[in-house]
């Protein structure tokens, strides 16, 4: 049971995959990519997932997949056209399988016409061309037609034709396994078991194709089969449904036997031989005359035709070192051994410490090994960090499918443009990275762009652009998500945080301030709360959600040529950039991404205010925290300003001020859970180890928030900007 | 070995906190190393000293005097950390030191009397008289604050 879970976890998390490509593809399509990789790729993503859903029994998703996936078909062949309209309708088709795999997933039940209009859609585009489609009667492929590289006497199908007006008795099933039916994880054993399901079957395998052992590859098909059916309501249509995920995989003829008093005897007696010599005679007067085929050819044949085996092996070869090129590792795996190189850097760092203690020289042989080993250490440690690094692509690749919604929502022209979707960063953070940029893309779409009337009037193309790119920028990964519009109404802002009470009006705020106050708490610009980026949250907290990842995100706006919504990231969540601290004996580490600004404050700047302190700065009244008091390690001291103090920001009281005595430094922390072995500590956000083996307690600023309120319910004011 | 239950033996390290003696069952500890000084976990119960680093893990370091209201001294390096595993958590126990390996029959351990102390009635589960003394048998369970106590009742 838990194995099948497993499974279907796997075909699931594939599945994110083909839609993946299914999406890059269509939208190559759309961009007019009109080659063969392109459509066939489109093609076997579809068809992946419908092969796996058929496999979980998954039946909205089979039948939805099918339909596309006969669609697809005709444009493989090329009786369709990748037109403009026949792409939007792929799309949508694309959009429903999307939901219908996670409805399968997350067990969701859809009512049952959902993407019916979609296959009504798909179905339209078939009847266009319906005079060259395929009856749907069986009609043998052309003989002229056989697989690339197969050897020439391989089974031709023969299509059987039997007078209809005999007594329907038995049927005749042949078929042949083509070259790439077991890539396609398909198996004669499984096709014949569902052909013994439909009724009492007689197997016969027709052994000519195979060649000398030496010459045997285990995965090319070499057997084609013969299966005589005898059951109550068989039908070719029934029959021909076992062989559906086979595809063209396979060549199947589907015949009803001619004369049934005859055939059992010849079966039953002569056993296979026969009626394989039967089978081959049919190939050989089918096949072209001067060409000696049949039982006595067979020994020849393959030797004759050994180079083209080898060559189409050399292919796959080829073909399957790009597959096996990636592997899928369990996540536990990696953090073990992330765990482990994290370990083995700080023991690093201890030997280099002690070997200076001892007082050897620098070019002695021990410092010079300690060196190299540092060397190779920092290597191993980039390269297992770059096992769980991975490209945004994946984040990327599903805000097509929602600028396409919120286009339509909004009847706004929308163009989306892509970069840097290669660069690469840690699985967690890419995890979380997803909803953010919804937002971002959401509100850019919403209250960014113009309608098209409006952007045609400003002297603006109708269609509205909005770029979303990746980078790296001094080990952190930058996003960006920038539009074309109006930019943002400065005035509105400002009128609506007064209104809100976030800001004085008598305040004199700079462009840049009044930008930033769209990520206040309880703001949203849209004048009535819309279905797109309402919902009652707003860009703050996108904020929160960016900062609790130890990110910044900010805003640039210029009236009348867009916004850009900049967010910068750190690459993992295994590794914090911090400011270590010393506060009497010890060592704290304060992340970076809090800290908003170091200052070294007068005496006369923190003022008593109730029962704790406030700090003035620049006209501002910040609330101060000892960090020293706070964590009882010091009686509350009246010279705590002598030392630093650290203006940071919190989640959820703005900011503070942190009193320590000094900073010792910016250093690349890795952080270690404290629940792990003993539990949640207030005020501590996780601990780290140091470079001289000692542990060092990170500290969470909100936490210290927290604590205080609880512990002072009187407590100083929330900051407020000030006129000055 | 000649005896015939070997499932009653017990082997269980023994150690010293003050003038006291008390002892461990051996499966669950992992090594025994030196004080190496702990850092100071704010807002905590006053027998936590503090985490150490075990070779990348971060450990809580229990003083088991003071959690066994024994009074005890500021550790020093002759002072021994004993790293045991709670369920899923390894924990280090500071003692004073580390004294004996014992095997003992487990009807040899007899019930501990009531001394109307709490700290001893939750940790200690048994006495073992041995050579003239008196060996106190630690339960681990309950050791830290949010461990649940099977013994308390």
């Amino acid at each position: 049971m838990d194995e099948m879970e497993a499974i279907r976890a796997t075909f699931f998390a594939e599945c994110e995959d083909l839609l993946g490509d299914l999406e890059a593809g269509l939208l190559a399509l759309k961009a007019g990519a009109v080659d063969e990789d392109t459509v066939n790729a489109v093609f076997r993503a579809v068809h992946s997932v419908k092969g796996g859903a058929g496999a979980f029994s998954l039946e909205a998703l089979v039948g939805f997949s099918h339909a596309f996936e006969t669609s697809l078909d005709e444009l493989r062949k090329g009786r369709l056209s990748p037109g403009a309209e026949v792409v939007a309708v792929l799309l949508r088709a694309s959009d429903v399988l999307a939901d219908l795999v996670s409805a399968a997933r997350d067990d969701r039940a859809l009512p049952q016409e959902f993407g019916a209009e979609v296959v009504h859609e798909l179905e339209g585009l078939l009847t266009v061309q319906d005079s060259v489609a395929p009856s749907p009667a069986f009609t043998a492929p052309p003989a002229e037609a056989p697989a690339p590289g197969a050897p020439s006497f391989a089974f031709t199908p023969v299509n059987i034709a039997f007078e209809a007006e005999a007594p329907p008795c038995a049927w005749i099933v042949c078929f042949r396994p083509l070259d790439g039916m077991y890539a396609a994880a398909n198996d004669e054993m499984l096709l014949l078991r569902e052909l013994e399901r439909l009724g009492a079957a007689e197997v016969t395998a027709d052994v000519s194709g195979l060649p000398d052992l030496s010459e045997l590859e285990p995965e090319r098909p070499r057997l084609a089969w013969r299966v005589r059916l005898t059951g109550d309501d068989l039908s070719e249509a029934r029959i021909r449904e076992v062989f559906e995920f086979v595809g063209d995989d396979c060549d199947v003829t589907v015949a009803q036997e001619a004369a049934p008093e005859t055939v059992p005897e010849p079966l039953a007696d002569a056993g296979p031989d026969d009626a394989v010599a039967e089978v081959l005679a049919r190939i050989a007067a089918e096949t072209a005359p001067p060409e000696q085929a049949g039982p006595p050819a067979a020994p020849e044949e393959p030797a004759a035709t050994a180079p083209a085996p080898a060559a189409a092996l050399a292919a796959q070869g080829g073909e399957r070192r790009d597959v096996q090129a990636t592997i899928r590792v369990d996540l536990d795996r990696v953090d073990r051994l992330i765990n482990l190189v994290g370990e083995l850097v700080i023991n690093q760092a201890m030997l280099g410490q002690r070997v200076v203690e001892a007082g050897l020289a620098k070019s002695s042989t021990v410092a010079v090994g300690l060196d190299d080993l540092e060397q190779l250490t920092r290597e191993i440690q980039d390269s297992v960090m770059a096992i769980r690094a991975q490209p945004v692509k994946s984040v990327f690749q599903r805000m097509p499918r929602l600028v396409r919604e919120v286009a339509a929502a909004t009847r706004k022209q929308v163009r989306l443009v892509t970069e840097g979707e290669g660069t690469e960063v840690d699985k967690t953070v890419i995890e979380r990275l997803s909803d953010p940029i919804t937002h971002m893309i959401r509100n850019a779409i919403d209250h960014g762009l113009e309608s098209p009337a409006d952007r045609v009037a400003a002297g603006k193309p109708a269609e509205g652009v909005v770029r979303l790119s990746a980078m790296h920028r001094s080990g952190r990964i930058v996003i960006e998500v920038a539009d074309d519009g109006r930019g943002i109404n400065r005035d509105r802002v400002r009128d609506i945080a007064v209104e809100r009470g976030i800001v004085d009006r008598d305040a004199t705020l700079t462009d840049e301030e009044v930008d930033n106050l769209i990520f206040a708490p309880g703001f949203s610009t849209a004048p009535a709360v819309s279905d797109i980026s309402g919902r009652g949250v707003g860009m703050d907290v996108v904020k929160r959600s960016i900062q609790a990842l130890g990110g910044r995100i900010s805003i640039s706006s210029r009236p009348g040529e867009g916004s850009t919504f900049t967010l910068s990231l750190p690459l993992t969540l295994a590794v914090l950039d911090g400011m270590v601290v010393t506060i009497g004996d010890h060592t704290l580490v304060i992340p970076i991404s809090v800290i908003v600004e170091t200052l070294r404050p007068r005496a006369a700047d923190v003022r008593p205010f109730g029962s704790s302190r406030v700090l003035t700065v620049r006209g501002a009244a910040i609330p101060f925290v000892d960090v020293a008091t706070a964590f009882n390690w010091r009686r509350a001291s009246t010279e705590a300003a002598a030392g630093v103090t650290l203006l940071v920001e919190s989640e959820v009281g703005g900011l503070i001020a942190l009193g320590v005595d000094a900073i010792q430094g910016q250093r690349q922390v890795v952080i270690k859970s404290l629940e792990q072995n003993f539990r949640q500590v207030d005020g501590i956000a996780a601990a780290t180890i140091l470079g001289d083996g000692r542990v060092a307690l990170i500290l969470d600023v909100d936490g210290i928030v927290a604590a205080r309120r609880r512990g002072q319910p009187a407590v100083a004011p929330e900051p407020f900007l000030q006129a000055s | 070995m000649s005896s015939p239950n070997v499932a009653d033996r017990r082997e269980l390290i023994s150690f010293c906190i003050g003038e006291q003696e008390f002892c461990v069952d051996i499966r669950a500890v992992r090594e025994i190393r030196g004080w190496t000084p702990a850092t100071p976990l704010p807002n905590t119960l006053g027998y936590i000293r503090g985490v150490i680093n075990l070779r990348g893990a971060v450990l809580p370091v229990v003083d088991l005097g003071s959690r066994l209201e024994i009074e005890t001294s500021a550790p020093t390096e002759r002072h021994v950390i004993i790293v045991v595993q709670i369920g899923q958590r390894t924990i280090g126990l500071l003692v004073d030191a580390v004294s004996d390996i014992l095997t003992v029959d487990e009807d040899t351990i007899q019930p501990a009397p009531d001394v109307g102390c709490d700290a001893n009635r939750a940790f200690v589960r048994g006495l073992i008289p041995s050579e003239g003394r008196l060996i106190s048998v630690i339960s681990l369970d309950g050791v830290l604050p949010d461990v649940p106590v099977e013994e308390a009742a």
